[in-house]
């Protein structure tokens, strides 16, 4: 492991983004409209303060994992990972790389995000602030992970898009959003628990209610922590040098 | 950093590519400083065989075994350049940045981007999204890539596909420099003009070596006048079976 190619592998992908004014614009912003359409949506109504905190979790995670997922695949198809991998450079540095440069993006994502919903779109947040971005950040960076990951399964893009039903959807619906978790049916609900996006819900739902203590929230963080280093462990594993 | 006479070592390489056999129980040896072509029409296995020797396929059986090492093995990964077929370089940076990044991942300083910039005739290009260049000048881009760290065997697949024949015969007297200092060089190429310009010649066709000869040697033997006219009558001589295993 060398931190000097790791960190010049972020830099680069960070230097390539930035060469894209219009991505960059669109990443850090989408997220704050679509939480601002929704707090207008239900502005009549105390939805906005039921779903709003797992809409910090959601935006952040599914544009992430988009985003990552493609940026990964576009190497594979380009040749320049074929040449990375014919180069000294460890697999697990190749896939950090990429993490810490998406994690950065996501750093500011979040923040915007959480800036905006509680600041323009009026959430009331009752646990501290800090820890909510902690979670929204926490979720970000499993979505690049898991982007990561799924990309080494994806040979072409329709097939990386189609992923995102298969791999974020159903921690969508089963995160609590459409319906309690504690209210669903007790296989779904056994099977919500294995989901990680479910416990980063939970968790902003504990902040936003300050119904929970620090060290359950620091749990959760863990979970999602766990799920996020298993992903980028299987996304160096899956990384083959050689191929057929 | 052992001495072996050879640069490239195969013995009873076999790939499967699929339900095809790409490159089927070939052998093989480079001396050091050899100026190779690989010629062959496409899907005759040169591909495959240069990705073997860079270390990123498959092996079904066989050895091949690079500067005294087996092929792919983390030392080599200073040692071998390699330019793939598609462009391989980040079309969304430029081309220093994209120099830089490759010699920060091989470890070699500011001082060798000069050099491959130099060498590949770049120097007005540096600040230019490579996505923007045409297409003579990315290649030339993964071309200097390629040449960081002053790699002890190139392998080069299809470098001048695409450019002109001004460009083409410039890059051909960068290899043979290149060789005179001391690098193997494998370059492929189905423009069988530009064999005249190797050393040896190697002609593949599915999967096979036909034939391992001069260019003199291959004009002689064949009777013709040029490399192109030669290859046809050998593949005449060579009736081979083009479409078993093919279905």
């Amino acid at each position: 492991m060398s931190i000097r190619r790791t960190f010049s592998t972020t830099g680069r992908v960070l230097r390539q983004i930035s060469h894209d004014p219009r991505t960059v614009a669109l990443l850090l912003v989408v997220p704050s409209l679509l939480i601002g359409l929704v707090a207008w949506l239900f502005s009549d109504t105390d939805v906005f303060e039921q779903v709003g905190p797992a809409m910090l979790a959601l935006f952040p995670f599914i544009i992430m994992f988009l985003v990552t997922s493609i940026a990964t695949l576009r190497e594979r198809r380009s040749g320049t990972l074929e040449r990375l991998l014919s180069m000294p450079l460890a697999k697990l540095e190749f896939i950090l790389g990429y993490t810490f440069a998406f994690g950065l993006l996501a750093v500011l994502q979040a923040s915007i995000a959480v800036a905006f919903a509680v600041w323009v779109c009026g959430l009331e947040i009752d646990g501290p602030l800090w820890l909510l971005l902690c979670v929204a950040l926490a979720d970000a960076v499993l979505g690049t992970t898991l982007g990561l990951f799924a990309s080494a399964f994806a040979r072409t893009e329709f097939q990386v898009v189609q992923f995102m039903p298969l791999i974020v959807f159903p921690q969508v619906l089963l995160g609590g959003i459409f319906l309690p978790r504690e209210d669903m049916p007790d296989v779904l609900y056994a099977i919500s628990d294995w989901l990680p996006l479910s416990h980063a819900i939970d968790a902003l739902n504990a902040v936003a209610g300050d119904t929970e203590d620090a060290a359950y929230v620091g749990g959760k963080l863990l979970i999602i922590g766990a799920f996020a280093l298993g992903a980028v462990i299987l996304g160096a594993i899956t990384l083959r040098r050689r191929t057929a | 950093m052992e001495h072996s006479a050879l640069a490239l070592r195969i013995d009873g390489l076999t790939v499967r590519r699929g339900r095809n056999v790409a490159v089927r129980d070939l052998d093989l040896s480079l001396a050091r400083g050899e100026l190779v072509g690989l010629l062959g029409p496409s899907g005759s296995g040169k591909t495959t065989l240069m990705r073997s020797i860079v270390g990123v396929q498959r092996l079904e059986s066989g050895t091949v075994t690079v500067l005294g090492q087996s092929a792919g093995s983390p030392p080599l990964r200073h040692r071998v350049g390699y330019v793939t077929q598609d462009v391989s370089v980040y079309s969304d940076l430029t081309v220093r940045e994209n120099l830089s990044y490759f010699a920060t991942v091989l470890g070699v300083g500011g001082a060798e981007i000069d050099r491959v910039v130099a060498a590949t005739d770049l120097g007005g290009q540096l600040k230019q999204l490579a996505g923007s260049l045409s297409g003579g000048q990315v290649s030339r881009v993964s071309l200097a890539a390629a040449l960081l760290g002053t790699p002890e065997l190139l392998v080069l697949d299809e470098p001048t596909v695409g450019l002109d024949p001004v460009l083409r015969s410039e890059l051909w007297g960068l290899f043979r420099e290149l060789a005179r200092g001391g690098v193997t060089l494998l370059v492929s190429s189905h423009v069988m003009d530009e064999a005249t310009r190797c050393d040896r010649l190697l002609l593949m066709r599915d999967g096979e070596i036909l034939a391992d000869t001069t260019p003199r040697q291959l004009l002689a033997d064949t009777g013709t006048s040029d490399a192109e006219e030669a290859f046809l009558v050998l593949i005449e001589r060579h009736p081979g079976e083009r479409t078993e295993e093919r279905s």
